[in-house]
């Protein structure tokens, strides 16, 4: 016998047997990227047709390194919540949709992790 | 007889002409999956950076080049419009500016503020790069 009230085993469980979590990281996120998104939108513009010292020089600075390394964990992890979700919208079979959110999934990580080992290393210089 | 009633119909989207707050709705949508993109084209950017000047050299050629500046152009564009818009999603989720007049308002406050943003930045960039 359980002593757990129906309540405690039914919460949490929303459509996607998470709640709301998907949607509030979205936000959250969002919130994250706002200024990030301003410092970054000015950075391609600056940086857009720089050379390779300039790029290096720039990525190397301290405070942009940091928030460099902020953008892409933010960013990627904001991104790959709402491309799943365009998938979970449009994408029909159960199969391939499963496929799709674990392949983007995927590829987030391994893109976060790339673009963050990048600017570590120009930044440490090694 | 059931033909007969006045039943809504869904939008036949080749036909019906989208509200505004609609395309701005899914524009927010397509400039997230093309930010996406954009993404995968900032890290390798950084990669080719990170693996020395001559790799990052292919990189310069085609950042430079004018298809490269209207592609870096349209990334900022797309990344001030997703911000605006999302912006307005944060304050619809507050529960704020549910009104018609005020939506279609603010659909034209996300539109133009994505476009002064992507002008103002460039013009600033422009000229800081002395160019």
């Amino acid at each position: 016998m359980s002593l757990r009230t129906p309540l405690a085993e039914a919460r949490g469980l929303g459509s996607a047997k998470e709640g709301v979590g998907h949607w509030w990281h979205q936000r959250l996120t969002a919130v994250a990227l706002v200024p990030l998104t301003l410092w970054f939108g000015f950075s391609v513009a600056l940086l857009g047709s720089a050379d390779y010292y300039t790029v290096i020089d720039w990525v190397a600075n301290p405070v942009n390194a940091v928030l460099l390394i902020l953008l892409l964990a933010v960013g990627f992890w904001h991104g790959a919540l709402g491309v799943k979700e365009v998938i979970e919208d449009y994408v029909a079979g159960e199969g391939k949709k499963l496929f799709l959110l674990l392949a983007v999934q995927l590829a987030a990580v391994v893109l976060a992790l790339a673009g963050i080992f990048a600017v570590l290393r120009i930044a440490l210089g090694v | 007889m059931a033909a007969d009633r006045d039943r809504p119909l869904s939008p036949h989207l080749q036909i019906y002409r989208l509200p505004l707050n609609a395309v701005l709705s899914i524009t927010h949508r397509i400039t997230g999956l093309l930010l996406a993109l954009g993404a995968v084209g900032v890290v390798t950017m950084l990669v080719a950076a990170a693996s020395g000047s001559q790799v990052f050299q292919s990189f310069h050629a085609a950042a430079t080049h004018w298809l490269g500046q209207i592609v870096l152009v349209g990334f900022t564009l797309a990344l001030y419009y997703h911000l605006c818009a999302g912006i307005r999603h944060l304050v619809w989720d507050a529960g704020y500016g549910y009104e018609l007049q005020t939506a279609t308002r603010a659909s034209w406050v996300v539109i133009l503020g994505a476009i002064v943003l992507t002008v103002l930045t460039w013009l600033l960039a422009y000229s800081a790069n002395g160019a």
